[in-house]
Formats: structure tokens, sequence, C-alpha cells
């Protein structure tokens, strides 16, 4: 297993490499000089020559690199042009209104898919698996944001339950903040449950066909047992691996939700700094996600072999 | 699971009885053809002029003359909704084009080659995977600024791996047929057997998850347009009218809900297609994602 996880983590090094290397290189590409933006139109060319050489912009390409990176390592990011705060501060801002909401919306389609794929799956072919995966077919095709747009219109506008949008902050208490976020997280996971439900189902009708199964079944152990002890853990390898891809969705889905609740997160912020040009800040944050969205494929990688023991055998 | 590709004892009447024995398959054919027909009848009528601003009759309510309602600026939901048809379809279709006409052919030479290519391919694949769709559009956008063509690229290079990734797999599968050994024994070198042998075989493989990324791209290019990375006013796509029906949700319901029913409507006929195809084809086969 060693060896698995080995090789694992160094494909997850590389892809982070490369990675790294592409978005800097689109950053260098870019059009527009950080030294003239943050010194203004009127500056002369000696006093941008002069930022640019303080910012470190005149060395080598590899030098640039090479420190930009040494920096996001020591969760250095620079400062962003517009606000003039290190950008670690905006982030780690922001990232307390995103991460909360990403996990929220993993964790309630995961609590919504799972039952419904064990449902289906059970019932294949009879009323209840025909319902439930016409509702799952539904939800593939419902764009989380019109979905969002039409839970504001229900909740929030008819039914006056939960706020259409803003974010209190946390010090205005959990419940409060939390109930901002209900929405948002609603909107998020039910297209995400209907994609994870389908793929439950038809790992699980797959396992169900095992001669194991019929083993464990002939042996006496109750329907229900079998079902959620022996067939659920083996249906887990496809499941996993469509959550690990699920949240790089749920990332990027997060950035469109709160343009659609008004809420404070990275995604917000990723637009703001778009219009305003404040590419450090752009830079940052897509360094940011991609490095999660690899980071969570190591820990699906790493959690076949807790969940397979095939895998732990292996070299 | 693989999906078994050969079907000899297939004749063309037998999978078009199948086929029209197939629910999913013709209530996703009608509901295709249906978009689509509506989109090409948009280049020839509407019923509302969309070009036309009349200022007189914004936002008006659902009615005999504006069956889906008007906007904020007085123009005709339904013809926009006809118009936005076409940018949706064509976003799509192109970026599909894109994702196969570089992907197919990587994961065809990954697969003849193996090895250090094969490996290098797949390592590639995962870089791409690791940024989402929304991610290298907004990079893209920060490059060359927001519209329709650059909405499509970002699109386009996301479908690249995922199609190198299914011709990898299916032509892996065929490679080691008799058939191939024969072809190899005529002397036909790796590029003339993977377009005359393997190509041909895993065509049914690539129809259906060009199905499925064709949906996937509609749902991509309208969230795009919603956040203003897509397709630019005047145009009108489905997206971006969900953005104009936003800050209009208590005074107007209407400007939002009739456009997000145009993508889930034909998000869904597009799914069922796809379902309907894999399952006419093998009907072993489950979709997976």
């Amino acid at each position: 297993m060693t060896a698995y996880l080995l090789k694992r983590l160094i494909i997850a090094a590389l892809t982070l490499v490369l990675a790294s290397m592409v978005v800097f290189a689109v950053m260098e590409i870019l059009p527009g000089d950080p030294a003239r933006l943050m010194l203004g139109l009127n500056a002369s060319a000696d006093q941008v020559e002069v930022l640019r050489n303080q910012m470190g912009l005149n060395a080598p390409l590899l030098l640039r690199y090479l420190h930009w990176v040494a920096g996001l390592l020591s969760l250095d990011f620079g400062r962003s042009y517009t606000y003039s705060v290190p950008v670690i501060e905006l982030v780690r801002e922001r990232i307390a209104v995103s991460l909360p909401l990403a996990l929220i919306a993993l964790a309630l389609s995961t609590i919504i898919a799972i039952p419904v794929g064990v449902f289906s799956a059970s019932r294949q072919g009879r009323a209840g698996d025909t319902l439930a995966m016409g509702a799952a077919q539904l939800g593939v095709a419902v764009p989380n944001f019109w979905f969002a747009l039409m839970l504001i219109y229900l909740f929030a506008v008819w039914l006056r339950l939960v706020p259409a949008g803003g974010f209190p902050g946390w010090g205005a208490g959990i419940w409060t903040a939390l109930k901002s976020l209900i929405l948002p997280a609603i909107a998020l996971a039910l297209p995400q449950a209907a994609i994870l439900g389908r793929v439950a189902r038809s790992a699980l009708i797959e396992v169900l066909n095992e001669d194991y199964i019929r083993t464990a079944r002939a042996k006496g152990l109750p329907y229900r047992a079998v079902l959620w002890r022996h067939a659920l853990r083996n249906a887990m390898i496809p499941v996993l691996t469509i959550l690990g891809l699920q949240f790089a969705f749920l990332l990027a889905g997060t950035i469109i939700i709160e343009n659609v609740f008004y809420l404070p997160g990275l995604g917000r912020l990723i637009f703001q700094a778009i219009t305003q040009r404040d590419l450090i800040v752009v830079e940052s944050i897509v360094m940011l996600l991609v490095a999660a969205v690899i980071l969570i494929n190591l820990l699906v990688d790493f959690s076949y072999a807790i969940v397979d023991p095939r895998l732990r055998g292996r070299q | 699971m693989t999906m078994r590709i050969d079907l000899p004892e297939e004749t063309l009447a037998g999978v078009l009885a199948k086929a029209l024995g197939n629910r999913s398959f013709l209530i996703g054919l009608v509901i295709t053809l249906l978009i689509v027909a509506v989109a090409l009848i948009s280049f020839l009528w509407t019923p509302y002029d969309v070009a036309r601003l009349v200022i007189a009759d914004k936002t008006q309510a659902p009615s005999w003359a504006h069956w889906f309602g008007t906007d904020h600026f007085g123009r005709d939901i339904l013809s926009m909704i006809m118009v936005g048809a076409r940018n949706s379809i064509a976003v799509a279709l192109v970026a599909v084009g894109i994702g196969m006409g570089i992907g197919v052919p990587l994961g065809a030479f990954a697969a003849a080659r193996g090895g250090l290519a094969d490996e290098a391919l797949m390592r590639l694949n995962d870089l791409v995977f690791a940024f989402p769709a929304l991610l290298s559009a907004i990079m893209i956008t920060a490059i060359f600024g927001p519209g329709a063509v650059n909405a499509i690229i970002a699109i386009g290079i996301f479908n690249i791996p995922v199609f190198a990734r299914v011709a990898r797999a299916g032509a892996l599968a065929i490679w080691p047929r008799e058939f191939i050994l024969a072809a190899r024994a005529a002397g036909k070198g790796m590029t003339r057997i993977s377009i005359e042998h393997i190509l041909p075989n895993i065509a049914t493989l690539l129809l259906v998850q060009g199905t499925i990324q064709f949906a996937l791209g509609i749902l991509a290019e309208a969230g795009l347009s919603y956040v203003g990375l897509g397709a630019q006013p005047p145009m009108p796509s489905w997206g971006r009218m969900l953005f104009d029906a936003q800050t209009r949700m208590v005074t107007a319901p209407w400007m939002a809900i009739f456009p997000g029913m145009a993508i889930v409507i034909t998000v869904l006929g597009l799914n069922l297609l796809g379902d309907g195809i894999a399952d006419i084809l093998d009907p072993k086969s489950r979709r997976r994602r």
C-alpha cells in the first residue's frame, strides 16, 4: 500500500507544480503593469521603474517564479493592488464563508444521495426507484444558480423564512450566520445529490449482483445488514471518486452561488478582483482553489486504500 | 465495468426496433429536436424583434400577447429564449467539437503507444482536471476579456481530458483483439489502425459521452453568462437573462422562471437522449459520469 500512496502523492505534487506554472504563466502574459496600476496614471516612468525594481518585477522569469512559489508556501501571497492589504488577510476573511458553505453543501448532498441510492437500488425497477431516478434525472438538469433564484423566491420572498441574501458574519451568532447559508447550501447540494444518487444506485446494483452478496444472504444475514454493511462498502469506490470530482464542481459552484446570494466569500472576491484588475488576488485565489482540488483528489485516492482492503495488500 | 463494444449480432433493423422501444431515447430525441428546431426557426421568425426595446411594454406579466411576459426593456421573453437557444447550442456544440477534436486523437495515441506517452498524457489530464471550467474561464477572461468565444474555449479545454480518457479506455479494450492483430500482420501502421479500426469501434462510446458533454456545456455556458463571463449583451443568452432577472425576482418572477425552464428542459432532453443511446447500443451499460 505504501507504494500506492507514494505514487499518488508524487503525482499530486507534480500536478500541483505544473498547475502553479500554468497560473504563473497566465499572469505573466497578462497585459498591464502592476507597478503602473499601483502608482496611478500620473506617475512618471522613473517612479514606475523604481517600484518595478522594488517589487522584483525586473528579475529574471525563473527567479520571479521561484520567489512567487516560496511566497505561496509561506502563505505570503503578496499585497492586493486595490485593497493595499496582504492578500492572505483578504483570503482568510472570505474563506470563513466559502469553506463552511462548501462543506455544508457536500455533507447535505451526501446525506441525501446515499439513502436515495440505497433505496433505489434495493427496489430496482419498481415504482419507488423510477420516481427517485426521475427526480434525479431532473435534478441533474437544473442549473444551481437558477435553483437558487427559485429558492429565494419561495423561501425568502414568499414565505419570508430566511434572508434573501447577504451574510451577517460569524460574529452575529452561529445560528444567525448559518441561517443565511441554508439556502445557498441547498441550492448547491441538490443538483450534486442527484448525480451522486445515480452513481450510488448503479454502483450498488452492480455489487448486489455479486456472488458474495448471495452468499451473505444464503447464510441468513438479514437483507438490511447485507445492503448497508456489505454492499454499500463495496460500492463506495465509485461514490468516493464522484465525491472527489464533485468537490471541484462545488468550489466552482460556490463562486457562482455566492454571487446569487451576495455572500462575501472567495467567489465574490475573485469577481471584484477581476473587474478591478487586481491580478495578484485573482492569481492567489485560483492557485488556492486548484490546490484544494488536487488535495481533495489525493485524499480520495488515500481513502480508496481504507475502503478497499484489496488495495492495502497490493505491492 | 466496461462497455461492451462489439455487437456482431446487431443489425440496423434490430437497433432501430430497440430505439423505437426505448422511452428515454424517444423522449430525449423529441425534446432535443424541438430545441434545435426552435433555434433554427429563430433565424427566420420570432414573435417579436429581440433587438427592439419597447419601454412602454417593460416587465409585463405573461399574457396572450407575450406568452412568457416581457423583460425590463420590454423585450418579449419567448423571442429571447428562442434566440438564446442558438447561443447555447452553438457554444456547447463547438466546445464538444474542441474536446473531441483534440481529446480523441490524444487518447487514441496514448492507447496505441502506451508507456511514457501514455503516462505523460494521463498526467496532463490530471492537470486540466484540477482547473474547474469556471476557473479556466476566469483566467481566460482575465487575459482576453469576457465573451462567447472565450466561454467556448474554456468549456472546450475542460472537455479535452474527458474525451481523451474515454477514447483511451475504449481503445485500450480494442487493441488486444484478433482483428487488430490481423491488421498489424497486414502491415498497417499505428495511425492507420487507429483511424480504420479503433475509431469506428469506439464511436458509440464517444457519441454517448458527446451527448453528456453537450448537456454539461449548456449548463456551463449558462453559468458563465450568468456571472458575466459568457455572451455579452445585447446578444440574448439564457444565463444572461437570469442575471437580469435576479434583481427583479419580486416584481417580475417570470423573467427568471422561463429561461431557467428552457435550460432544464434542454439539458434533460440531452441527458435522456444520451442514456437512451447507451441503453440501445449496450443493454448492459449503466451510465457513469
